[in-house]
């Protein structure tokens, strides 16, 4: 017969930790949904850089489906869900994400992360054209309103006053669309709340990132993986702000003390390129932390830095997304985060889920190296269908990584 | 002073014994690999073969596929640095590594010291790698060591043009059926590996010494379309298969070195 295992009992989550507050935020997100859902309010689906100002101004209640799918694959039911969407027609090319978000229409309910279904689609390409078609079927299917923001790829390094102007356009135009299908109204007033309570995070989130300027980093860049995700949803919320302070705060804590949590002796730093492994998240990060490899930047934290002062400060800010970028701006952000963080090695995701972004890697990831004077080293892997990594050959791949970092300290 | 260096791969188990980093006193390469007894057998062949008790042995080094697994080891090292090392003390002058393992083909760049400084390897895709020519050489009942002799013959090299695996042995199986030579054929796989290869090759850059290492390098069908893509001549050792163990003994006599 079996024996009992006793587990550890975990200590209780510290509610005055940035952890724990932003674990909230997030959880709550979706908790607020389904409740709003439930007292016969609109829910919308919303692209994860869709101007979250929009919503939140006008007061309407949105989910992510990009956030939704990270948490189901992260929780392992990416493959289920995959093999859903392809069962239902939708091919193994496109984005795992979007074969997630489309299974999830049909089934109502994942274990993993429930949401409700939506009333309406926000989109936005300004991160990939994949998210046309995605949100055009869902509204199709579900015989609801899709309101679409057109971003295109800038393939000028700053965004002129023609794409401004283009997209402050739109911007009212979906606002005056929004306002008729749900009745809500928009407050220039409460825009503003928004605004500054947006670009408070914003900036609270870059300076947080920033403390890994320091050696050894006071934290894991894991943990940006995780707190993002407040940033995606709650950007818009005086709490996001709140939470992002205490995060600072605990980061030059950590610093002053000499702590940090990233659990083992930082021997070398790397950047994390593109988006995370989710169903092999601990895999992956194992992978580096036994090494003593600490990922200490990743462009996520330029990338919501969304801060700006005025609505047309807000449309250059929806222009300036990494995937709208073009590479040498793309580049020119990275190298500044591999200056600033005192990075020895470049780790590159090569993501099946993402063509747009793995599509430009290699040669951005060339140009990277050269500038920073660093080794660069990809692998293969998915955002959500857990079929497209192998662990040995991420292994492999990461200690030849580290035996070059390795090399460049002069050792052997 | 005696080191081991096992290099455990995806298809077979490889082991070399050296003395005090220079001679090779035993070698062996078992067709089995790890969750089979191939490493105790390799290791068990080139004890026997040397007349070297196992606790005669210095320092133990894993490398490969199956290093993480392997228990008895002082130290486990990629295949790549491993590689770079074994190719390094061999061919001093080599700059470029080509190796093309069972499950994946790796190029790596050497410095002058013989140090990597960069590398890149296939993606998940097993064509230009090994495995793609046990498919093909399955298809053809051919053993896999026929192969070189097969492309010899060739008089018109086939055109094999599908990157996958799967897809390639369809069109091999199709041009089977419309009469191609199999010559032509073998010599039409062997330039599919060396194109899939040689434009990993160009990434890191083409630097002489171009060497090739690992079981494949032993095809001369596919060294020499090799040499045809990238314009340069391919060196390679009548051990090549035993580069990545050799390498690990190499880092072991060089870790007994350091410590003394």
């Amino acid at each position: 017969m079996g024996e009992e295992v006793k587990k550890k009992s975990r200590p209780a989550p510290d509610p005055n930790s940035a952890k724990y507050k932003l674990g909230q935020i997030a959880a709550k997100a979706y908790t607020d949904a389904i409740e709003a859902k439930a007292r016969g309010e609109m829910v919308g689906w919303c692209a994860s850089n869709f101007p979250v100002e929009i919503p939140e101004t006008l007061g309407l209640t949105v989910c992510y489906p990009e956030n939704q799918a990270a948490g189901i694959a992260a929780r392992g039911g990416g493959e289920r869900m995959c093999n859903e969407a392809e069962g239902e027609g939708y091919s193994n090319d496109i984005c795992a994400y979007a074969r997630i978000s489309l299974a999830y229409m049909k089934l109502k309910s994942a274990p993993e992360q429930d949401m409700p279904q939506p009333d309406f689609v926000l989109c936005c390409n300004n991160i990939c054209n994949c998210m046309i078609k995605w949100y055009e079927n869902i509204s199709k299917e579900l015989n609801i309103p899709m309101y679409i923001i057109d971003i295109p790829f800038n393939p000028d390094y700053e965004v002129s006053e023609d794409e401004v102007e283009y997209i402050r356009e739109q911007f009212w135009d979906v606002i005056h669309q929004l306002e008729d299908y749900t009745g809500k109204k928009w407050s220039d007033e409460r825009f503003k709340e928004v605004m500054q309570y947006s670009g408070r995070a914003s900036r609270l989130w870059v300076e947080a990132t920033s403390q890994a300027k320091y050696v050894p980093s006071p934290f894991n860049g894991f943990d940006l993986l995780n707190h993002m995700a407040v940033m995606v949803t709650a950007r818009g919320k005086k709490e996001a702000g709140d939470a992002m302070e205490t995060l600072l705060k605990e980061y030059k804590e950590n610093h002053e003390k000499g702590e940090s949590t990233f659990r083992a002796e930082e021997k070398y730093r790397i950047m994390f390129e593109g988006i995370a492994c989710w169903p092999w998240l601990r895999v992956t990060s194992t992978g580096l932390k036994s090494r003593g490899i600490n990922m200490v930047t990743t462009i996520y934290a330029d990338a919501f830095g969304f801060i700006y002062d005025d609505f047309d400060g807000m449309c250059r800010a929806y222009a300036n997304v990494p995937n709208s970028m073009n590479l040498e701006h793309s580049r020119d952000k990275r190298v500044k985060l591999c200056k600033a963080n005192h990075v020895e090695g470049l780790l590159v995701h090569t993501n099946r889920s993402c063509k747009l972004w793995s599509g430009f890697m290699p040669e951005m990831s060339r140009q990277i190296g050269e500038a920073c004077g660093i080794p660069v080293v990809s692998f293969d892997g998915d955002q959500a269908d857990p079929r497209n990594f192998s662990e040995a050959q991420y292994d492999t791949r990461v200690q030849g990584l580290m035996e070059l970092m390795e090399g460049n300290k002069g050792g052997k | 002073m005696y080191t081991l260096g096992i290099d455990i791969g995806s298809t077979t188990s490889k082991a070399v014994i050296l003395k005090d980093g220079e001679e090779m006193l035993a070698s062996s390469i078992v067709i089995a690999t790890v969750g089979t007894d191939g490493v105790t057998q390799v290791i068990r062949n080139v004890l026997d073969e040397s007349g070297i008790k196992e606790e005669e042995i210095g320092c133990t080094v894993a490398t490969g596929y199956g290093r993480q697994t392997y228990e008895g080891a002082d130290y486990q090292v990629s295949e790549l640095s491993c590689h770079a090392l074994g190719i390094h003390h061999v061919f001093p002058g080599a700059r470029t590594v080509i190796d093309i393992g069972g499950q994946d083909a790796k190029v790596l760049s050497l410095n002058e010291q013989g140090r990597m400084v960069n590398f890149v390897m296939n993606d998940k895709c097993a064509a230009g790698t090994g495995r793609f020519l046990d498919v093909m050489a399955n298809i053809l009942k051919l053993d896999i060591s026929e192969l070189e002799t097969e492309a010899a013959k060739a008089e018109k090299v086939a055109s094999i043009s599908s990157t996958c695996t799967v897809f390639a042995e369809s069109e091999v199986i199709s041009q089977l059926a419309s009469g191609t030579a199999i010559p032509d054929l073998v010599a039409g796989i062997c330039q599919s590996v060396a194109v899939r290869v040689a434009s990993l090759a160009k990434r890191v850059g083409i630097r002489a010494d171009v060497c090739m290492s690992g079981g494949v390098a032993k095809n001369g069908g596919v060294r020499e379309a090799m040499a045809r893509e990238l314009g340069v001549e391919i060196l390679h050792d009548e051990n090549a298969q035993l580069m990545g163990a050799l390498g690990a003994a190499l880092y072991g006599w060089d870790k007994v070195k350091s410590v003394g």
